[in-house]
């Protein structure tokens, strides 16, 4: 058997996938089942239109390549971000933004923390509001329109994925944002980050 | 998690140590000592040998060290381990010990009034620590403030420099609107009112213009900004008689503000900090201003 196996690739190559598969089913099967993971906390609600096209720019921006947002359950995180991120915050993400490089801050729960106008000087330049940091800058935000030709496909597409955009929400996806700026969409992605739960320390 | 897949998760772990285990004791014995195996590639040969000892044992050792480890801790399923450890079980150990160690470094500053705190050196050590945390970000190191961000060690108090004022500023945070007035007033309308604004912290202006100023001051402006111009905490409405100004004093920056309004938000940090925590705060920043 093994001279069969050893001289048939394709064979081998199922084995393996077999072989390797045990591990990652038994962790990530059960998850599946788990309520705790599947259901929303109480009064999660999907994204605004803005806020959806913000979380886009801080994709295309690659803010979550130096940006985690996941807080883990150990003190020292807790005491600097909040509340450690559950699950239930996050069963609308489609993808999840959790990141896994922490050359800023974590912005699980960056929402409310600032007020908006902090967060305007702060993207056209963070080095007036925080002089030792090296964030880049991102002027353009503010020079560039939002463009919202794809806002109603893209909650089309994440109903498709389960998060509960009524048809209703769809249809007025671009209702006031005719006027908006990527900086004001990023901004209302912020400000709603983690906001559900809170922790007085 | 429901029974069945709780089994899923034992048989699957357990099954899996096992496979190996008996695949590691399987391939121990070898057919044919010293003898090669007969493959030959362009050559070269391969002997039929065990895998060596101290490889064998690791190997062993990890597979006594993981049933080990599945037995004390949580991975069997519902199996909770024997040790009973969860990760948020483990956090809040690590939050009750340390409420316990610095919990009372804070809360035996609760009772003691701020004037008397902002003397103590302890006090302002702690402050500064909480303060660069929490506040600089936005208010700088120094509590120097910057464009748009209140200066805290000058002598004006947007919201009112009492105790109490300031404990309520940090706690619940404040939000100061200042109405555009630029339809209202138009173009013109907007510069002379800049002129008199202007004429208040006794800066040469077109006189002309600073008296038709003060008339839509007296219109408008006094329900916030109070007749005499010298701001109301009630609202957070700035004094104008004097040099400090939040969001520049040039003619630029003045009528800009006239024309578009200005909207300043303190985010509220009763949901972040301890009361004990914002008590010492306030002393702090209450003993930014002892120099004024």
């Amino acid at each position: 058997m093994n001279d069969f196996i050893e001289k048939n690739i394709g064979v081998m190559l199922v084995l393996i996938l077999i072989a390797v598969s045990f591990g990652g089913a038994v962790e990530i099967i059960p998850l599946m089942t788990q309520k705790v993971v599947t259901q929303p906390i109480e009064g999660l609600k999907p994204l605004s239109p803005l806020q959806l096209e913000g979380r886009d720019i801080y994709i295309r921006e690659g803010c979550n390549v130096c940006h985690s947002q996941m807080i883990r359950p150990l003190r020292a995180e807790v005491e600097r971000y909040g509340h450690y991120t559950v699950a239930g915050e996050l069963v609308y993400n489609h993808p999840f933004l959790w990141g896994s490089k922490r050359t800023g801050p974590d912005l699980a729960r960056v929402g409310g923390l600032y007020s908006d106008a902090w967060h305007r000087a702060h993207l056209r330049d963070p080095r007036s509001v925080v002089p030792e940091s090296n964030m880049p800058a991102f002027p353009w935000l503010f020079e560039k329109k939002l463009n919202i030709d794809d806002t109603a496909a893209k909650l089309k597409a994440l109903q498709t994925l389960g998060v509960p955009y009524t048809d209703e929400q769809i249809a007025k996806a671009t209702d006031g944002l005719d006027d908006k700026t990527e900086a004001d969409a990023l901004i209302a992605y912020l400000q709603q980050l983690g906001t559900l739960i809170k922790d007085r320390r | 998690m429901s029974t069945g897949i709780s089994w899923f998760v034992i048989i699957g772990t357990l099954g899996s140590i096992l496979g190996f285990f008996l695949l590691l004791f399987m391939n121990r014995k070898i057919s044919r000592p010293g003898q090669t195996t007969g493959h030959s590639y362009d050559g070269i040969e391969e002997y039929d040998n065990p895998l060596p000892a101290w490889w064998y044992w690791a190997f062993i050792l990890s597979m006594v060290f993981g049933l080990g480890y599945l037995a004390y801790y949580p991975g069997l399923g519902n199996f909770a381990g024997l040790s009973g450890w969860t990760q948020v079980k483990d956090l809040e150990e690590d939050r009750a010990a340390a409420a316990e160690k610095y919990g009372p470094i804070f809360a035996q500053y609760r009772e003691v009034p701020i004037d008397e705190l902002a003397k103590n050196p302890d006090v302002v050590k702690i402050g500064r620590r909480l303060f660069t945390t929490n506040c600089s970000v936005c208010h700088g190191a120094t509590g120097q403030g910057s464009f748009g961000f209140p200066n805290l060690t000058d002598s004006e108090w947007m919201w009112g420099g009492s105790n109490e004022a300031i404990e309520e500023t940090i706690t619940n945070g404040r939000n100061g609107v200042m109405t555009p007035f630029g339809s209202i007033l138009g173009e013109k309308g907007v510069s002379e009112a800049a002129s008199y604004v202007m004429s208040l912290s006794g800066r040469e202006v077109d006189p002309e213009e600073a008296a038709k100023g003060k008339v839509h001051f007296q219109t408008y402006c006094f329900v916030c900004h109070g007749m005499d111009a010298k701001g109301q905490a009630m609202f957070g409405a700035p004094n104008l008689t004097n040099e400090i100004w939040l969001y520049g004093n040039s003619r630029l920056r003045i009528e800009y503000t006239i024309k578009n309004g200005r909207n300043n938000q303190m985010p509220s940090f009763k949901d972040k900090l301890s009361a004990d925590k914002i008590h010492i705060l306030a002393a702090y920043v209450k003993s930014l201003g002892a120099n004024k």
